[in-house]
């Protein structure tokens, strides 16, 4: 190489990681710059909801089925809640949900599925085919079943929808830990003498770490647009807890006399979705070697 | 319809004026080719050399007016046969592409498509462009395959690609690009994958089927024995710029620049044998199989004195690297014993104990897989001073940067990536992390195979400066020959699982040969463009 390309080198490592962070967001294309902006404002609404909000949850504070008006900017739903203030919670409770399904589907997929791709063997096997019988089995349907035998509550709802979540996350993790277990420098690392521990968390997760938080991001959107999708036939978050997908089902009836109700909690779950879409799609493209250059 | 287009042998085909290309990286164009001028006539083999970065592939594509995705041609012309390739639409393009200009790759394999016959594979670029139909694309296809000298040219077409062996599905790939009989055809480094013996084969009909149709050819490549066997003229390059080009054989004895003058001399690096009976290694009798059926390692013995340097040859298949991972404990041996310094070495990976494992290290071909992209140099050249020396703090950094003298690189790599280095400065980190343990053996496995010329001359003088310094023993896993010549003081030579000799290297590569040593010995390019056709001509009389 030129003396001129080892000069820039030097340059990029000189610069510190905040500074290259703050770079690399700069350089974020107009798409994943709003979908970050969507992002931090839905977070920021989910955790001060208590205050933003201009009336209780469950909190009746006028006729049912009231127009937009200049108090109520939404409108009141079917027994006159404040529907701003039910989606500003609604939020808070689907997003907070969907979170902790997500973090315990990668909890479960992601130390299954690593330690498969490092053991390998019949441990391989066995989890594998239970993961390809899972999956054979539509996610909505089989999340129907198991909650109607287990009963609906908020941690039935999480502990289900992660553990079919997981199978997901177990074949990405699987997948992309074992083509980094057989390259040459975990290989090296063994005949070091290196123990399994040290291969795990210094070889091969830095390794597939931008690929698990991708998916992460995509897992985050389709845990959320299951759950949403639950509550919307029912079997989801119960009443009064505002959801967005409970909020159209109950309002949706509106639809027909033109009023816009049902299509406000729509429009957030559609939002978000679209969002996270949009950031992970741009993060993908700086991390994987899906780049336009070679 | 070119079938009957009157070709006249040595009247101009291609003509380029001041080439640029540029290829898009970090968000701005970087040059890849400078300004380059190109002429080729009719039925003439111009051999394109350089190193990797040369832009020797770019510059042979441009020929089919051609560029890489995220490359773009900045100036310049390239005019084919009268037709302006740069500002041709898409579609002319097409239509010539395949028809007028075919392209061979250096992976057959990656080629091929693997659900496909080879037969549908060959014939359909004549059948698209509505050359021939089917039946007759099917017979010239077999008459093809037949001038190519492929074994059962008539059935060979029936097979799928993996059926057949890697020097044979390059020659089918040959054969799909002369299958519209093409003015022009681009062999990118179509041999570089093969070993030796099968190389002399593909190269051979591979020049006798050009000469054949008088199709002119862009023949790159970066070995210099071998361009000179195909090609009648050839042009150097370097950094996108041309360094020189003349005809063959002038080019051969008196090249005019420096840098096509060190191209040349790298051959010559060879190190007088040296003679030890202390034995720090012994493998005796030594069987081993992935499969527990058939044996990958036959009733192997083989002994590395200390200090010194044993070179394993043989060709892919022979078993050289499973003897590498019998002996680190990767793939315990089913039989035979390992003795190191005297003592019996525990077969499995997992019974050995620290100081052992520290002993012998290992380095392997491809740098990009060995190093942990997620590491700095600094993790990588550190840990096994840890883990093994127990350094730590100053100490361990002071260590650091006193084994990046040792392997010549500055202490200001320390914090480098792997992605920021050359295939070079990676090797030589490799290098480092295998030094850092104090190893009494290193275990080389085609540690230059990736490598240019120059830069792998450079690594092969380290390696011995090492050797001198630390009293190190090199196992020596390669195919080239060259490299062999270079550094060995005592040979092995192996095929399919068997030690075929063992002995000093003036035994080795000296007569008398076991048959196989001669083969491998003939069949290893010289820098004399009439080799080739010497050889084959004393193979013919041989056989007759």
């Amino acid at each position: 190489m030129s003396t001129q390309h080892t000069d820039i080198l030097n340059m990029r490592t000189k610069r510190t990681k905040s500074q290259d962070a703050w770079r690399l967001l700069k350089s974020a294309p107009v798409s994943a710059k709003f979908g970050m902006f969507v992002i931090a404002f839905y977070f920021f609404c989910a955790v001060f909801a208590n205050f933003i909000a201009p009336f209780g949850e469950a909190e009746i504070v006028g006729k049912a089925y009231a127009p937009p008006s200049l108090g109520h900017w939404f409108g009141l739903d079917q027994i006159g809640r404040d529907t701003l203030s039910r989606v500003i919670f609604g939020a808070r409770n689907t997003i907070f949900i969907a979170l902790a399904t997500v973090l315990i589907s990668f909890f479960i997929g992601g130390v299954l599925g690593i330690y498969a791709a490092v053991t390998r063997g019949w441990m391989d096997q066995i989890v594998s085919r239970i993961v390809d019988i899972l999956m054979s089995i539509p996610v909505l349907i089989f999340a129907l079943m198991l909650l109607a035998m287990a009963g609906k509550s908020v941690w039935n709802l999480i502990f289900i929808l992660a553990l079919l979540d997981s199978t997901r996350v177990f074949r990405l993790a699987r997948n992309t830990a074992l083509s980094v277990a057989v390259q040459d420098f975990v290989e090296a690392a063994r005949l070091r003498g290196e123990g399994m521990l040290w291969v795990v968390f210094r070889e091969i997760i830095p390794n597939i770490l931008p690929t698990l938080i991708a998916e992460f991001g995509l897992r985050f959107s389709f845990v959320f647009l299951t759950i949403s999708a639950l509550s919307f036939l029912g079997v989801g978050i119960q009443p009064p807890t505002a959801d967005w997908g409970s909020m159209v089902a109950e309002s949706k009836t509106l639809i027909t006399f033109g009023r816009p109700q049902p299509l406000i909690p729509a429009a957030a779950i559609a939002l978000l979705t679209v969002a996270v879409n949009f950031v992970v799609d741009w993060f993908l493209q700086k991390t994987s070697g899906l780049r336009d250059e070679q | 319809m070119s079938n009957d287009t009157k070709r006249v042998k040595g009247s101009s085909l291609v003509q380029i004026r001041g080439l640029k290309i540029e290829g898009y990286s970090d968000e701005k164009w970087h040059p890849i080719i400078k300004g380059i001028d190109l002429d080729l006539k009719r039925g003439e083999v111009l051999g394109l050399i350089g190193e990797s970065g040369a832009g020797k592939s770019t510059l042979g594509l441009a020929t089919m007016g051609y560029t890489k995705p995220g490359c773009r041609i900045s100036a310049g012309t390239v005019m084919f046969d009268g037709v302006d390739l740069v500002n041709a639409p898409q579609e002319k393009l097409r239509q010539m592409w395949g028809s007028k200009i075919s392209y061979v790759a250096q992976s057959a394999a990656a080629s091929f498509n693997p659900a496909h016959r080879l037969m549908d594979q060959v014939v359909e670029s004549a059948t698209n462009h509505g050359v021939m139909d089917r039946d007759k694309a099917e017979a010239d296809a077999k008459d093809l395959f037949k001038r190519l000298q492929l074994p059962n040219p008539d059935t060979i077409g029936s097979r799928y690609p993996h059926q057949v062996s890697g020097g044979q599905l390059q020659r089918a790939m040959t054969a799909m690009a002369m299958s519209c009989r093409p003015d022009l055809i681009v062999f990118d480094e179509p041999t570089t994958a093969l070993d030796v013996t099968t190389q002399v084969e593909v190269l051979a009909s591979m020049r006798r089927i050009v000469e054949e149709f008088d199709t002119a050819a862009v023949y790159i490549t970066h070995d210099l024995a071998v361009v000179a066997q195909m090609a009648h003229r050839i042009m150097v390059l370097r950094y996108g710029n041309l360094v020189e080009q003349s005809d063959t054989r002038s080019m051969l004895k008196q090249p005019t620049q420096d840098y096509t003058k060190s191209l040349w001399a790298v051959r010559s690096l060879e190190k007088p044998e040296e003679k030890s009976s202390d034995v720090v290694l012994s493998i005796s009798n030594v069987d081993a199989s992935y499969s527990g059926v058939m044996k990958v390692l036959d009733n192997v013995t083989v002994r590395l004195p200390r200090g010194k340097t044993v070179a394993v040859v043989g060709e892919s298949g022979s078993g050289k690297s499973t003897l590498a991972r019998a002996i680190t404990g990767l793939l315990p041996p089913s039989k035979g014993r390992i003795e190191f310094n005297g003592k019996p070495l525990p077969a499995k990976l997992k019974d050995r104990d620290r100081d052992t494992l520290r002993r012998i290290q290992m380095i392997y071909q491809s740098a990009d897989t060995a190093l942990n992209p997620r590491q700095r140099v600094r993790d990588i050249i550190g840990r096994p001073l840890e883990f093994y020396l127990g350094l730590t703090g100053q100490a361990k950094e002071k260590k650091i940067v006193a084994l990046l003298d040792n392997i010549e690189l500055g202490e200001d790599f320390i914090d480098r990536y792997p992605n920021e280095m050359s295939g070079g400065q990676k090797q030589r980190i490799s290098i480092a992390r295998a030094l850092a343990a104090e190893p009494e053996i290193i275990i080389c496995d085609e540690v230059t195979s990736a490598l240019d010329q120059i830069v792998q001359e450079e690594i092969l003088k380290l390696l011995m400066k090492l050797q001198k310094d630390t009293n190190v023993s090199y196992l020596f896993i390669t195919h080239d020959i060259a490299t062999v010549r270079a550094i060995s003081d005592e040979i092995v030579v192996m095929y399919k699982g068997k030690v075929v000799q063992q002995g000093l290297k003036s035994e080795v590569l000296n007569p008398p040969y076991p048959a196989y040593t001669e083969l491998l010995l003939s069949s290893v390019p010289q820098m004399d463009p009439d080799w080739l056709t010497g050889l084959l001509k004393k193979r013919a009389g041989v056989k007759a």
